[in-house]
């Protein structure tokens, strides 16, 4: 689908990021691998969302800092973002929202893409022309996935994209995602060890205050890692007990 | 809806019960049969007058709506004007209108201008204030994904904020429609050769009480008219606000 290779990203930050006068992030050298999952996983307000808006462009990057891809190109137009809210357009319907970017870009609307994307999801030919009200939680979160996979970017960057859906459904969406997007460059933030544990190729748990990223072993298996995994499950309440100590 | 129609019968028998027992003079308190029988009676002229009170009304909220959506545009697309413009928007509405009526009246003369003013000034602000609000108050989020697209600043403005923004701008629109009726009636009071207001003023100061109780009616029709017929328009337009007020969604 993609022909060129996917390039990794560094983030840099030698001097730590602060906004508003707090500290939020340690000094950090960050190593994205192209065509992998990255997974940053810490507590609520660790500044791992912080690290993910630096990517996407929308915080400055601060003084004596970068964010730089392995090929050297510049990042903007090249990441889709997919946010914990579902982020639907109410006011457009199922296919209008998929092709959202293209109509924010003023470009024509590639449907039968969007078409094929819909049902690669997991949705019917008939939801298309449905508004967001009408979707299960679950089923709006597959739109906003449709949306990201519809923009085509080699970098992915995703914000607890599936936190606030029900437990089976998140399964369900974890598995759909990671299929989707295998060989892109995603970096995923979240709190959840299970998640980080199925998804990730590495993961990094931030620690301290300020936050700096510490990496820890990722399962052996590629993912989605079944959640059964008894090995999975031991390094998850290792994870666990690790989050609860970086909160203590 | 139903409801609200025995409502108002029995508050109208009441109204009826009420100057039969008392036997209140007709000048102060005319009974309801006698103000049905003046509106049958003098319904060429009360029709005559509506249709231009109407007219008034439409107009300034054609106008006023029209200035209200322009001016939160402008607001919001233009950061350097905001510090100008929202102070004297906050001013336009501190002069009660009732104060420049007489005014108005003077400069725009007693024919239908002056009460198309009054009535624009007092919608523009509710419809300003609330798709200025509507626009300032789009899902941070939302701005966030459009950014990471790559859209620019005006077609953000235009398809995320503009949209995201169509039912506070509903909401403006509702309540103008309840108050351009004021407008254009006080407007006629300070000086009119027509329009309901002017038949009210006029019939009160030849103590036909009756006439104006059927003028008042007739206005009160109009206004409800209004209300309905924007509310219902809104809700076609814009299917994905929530409810109306008389419609209460049951929540599951």
């Amino acid at each position: 689908m993609l022909a060129l290779p996917i390039p990794g990203f560094r983030i840099a930050l030698p001097r730590g990021l602060s906004l508003g006068g707090q500290a939020v992030l340690g000094a950090l050298d960050l190593h994205v691998p192209g065509g992998r999952t990255t997974v940053l996983l810490g507590p609520s307000g660790s500044g791992k969302s912080t690290l993910l808006r630096l990517v996407a462009g929308l915080l400055p990057v601060p003084e004596g800092g970068s964010v730089q891809a392995e090929d050297h190109a510049p990042l903007a137009g090249r990441v889709a973002y997919m946010a914990q809210q579902d982020l639907l357009a109410p006011w457009r319907d199922v296919l209008g929202n998929i092709t959202l970017g293209a109509h924010l870009r003023g470009q024509a609307p590639d449907l039968p893409r969007a078409r094929a994307m819909l049902a690669e999801v997991g949705l019917a030919t008939g939801d298309q022309q449905k508004r967001p009200a009408q979707l299960s939680g679950g089923m709006r979160q597959r739109v906003a996935l449709a949306r990201t996979l519809m923009e085509d970017r080699p970098l992915v960057l995703m914000d607890e994209p599936f936190s606030a859906v029900d437990a089976p459904t998140r399964h369900r969406m974890q598995s759909l995602s990671a299929r989707l997007l295998a060989g892109r460059t995603v970096l995923l933030v979240t709190h959840d060890p299970l998640e980080a544990l199925r998804l990730a190729d590495q993961i990094f748990v931030l620690t301290g205050a300020p936050a700096v990223p510490v990496a820890v072993p990722v399962p052996a298996g590629v993912p989605p890692r079944p959640a059964g995994d008894p090995a999975l499950l031991a390094a998850q309440a290792a994870l666990l007990e690790r989050l609860a100590e970086a909160v203590a | 809806m139903i409801r609200g129609f025995i409502a108002a019968f029995g508050l109208v028998l009441l109204w009826q019960g009420f100057v039969w027992l008392t036997d209140v003079p007709p000048f102060l308190l005319p009974a309801p049969s006698r103000v049905a029988l003046a509106l049958a009676d003098r319904w060429d002229s009360i029709l005559h007058h509506a249709l231009i009170t109407g007219t008034e009304i439409l107009l300034g909220l054609a106008l006023g709506s029209l200035l209200g959506i322009t001016t939160a545009l402008v607001l919001v697309a233009w950061r350097e004007g905001r510090r100008w413009l929202l102070p004297l928007l906050l001013m336009s509405q501190a002069i009660p209108v009732f104060a420049i009526a007489p005014l108005l009246t003077l400069w725009l003369g007693f024919g239908i201008a002056s009460k198309v003013a009054m009535a624009t000034m007092i919608i523009f602000f509710p419809v300003a204030t609330a798709f200025y609000d509507g626009l300032r108050r789009t899902e941070p989020g939302m701005l966030d994904l459009a950014a990471t697209m790559g859209a620019g600043r005006l077609a953000t403005l235009w398809r995320v904020r503009v949209p995201a923004a169509l039912p506070a701008l509903a909401s403006g629109l509702r309540v103008a429609a309840a108050v351009a009726p004021i407008g254009a009636v006080v407007g006629e009071w300070v000086g009119a050769s027509a329009g309901l207001g002017y038949l009210m003023l006029h019939a009160n100061g030849r103590s036909q009480t009756d006439v104006m109780f059927a003028a008042l009616f007739v206005l009160m029709l109009m206004a409800l008219t209004l209300w309905f017929a924007t509310d219902w328009l809104l809700r076609r337009a814009i299917p994905w606000q929530p409810d109306s007020l008389l419609t209460e969604k049951v929540t599951t």
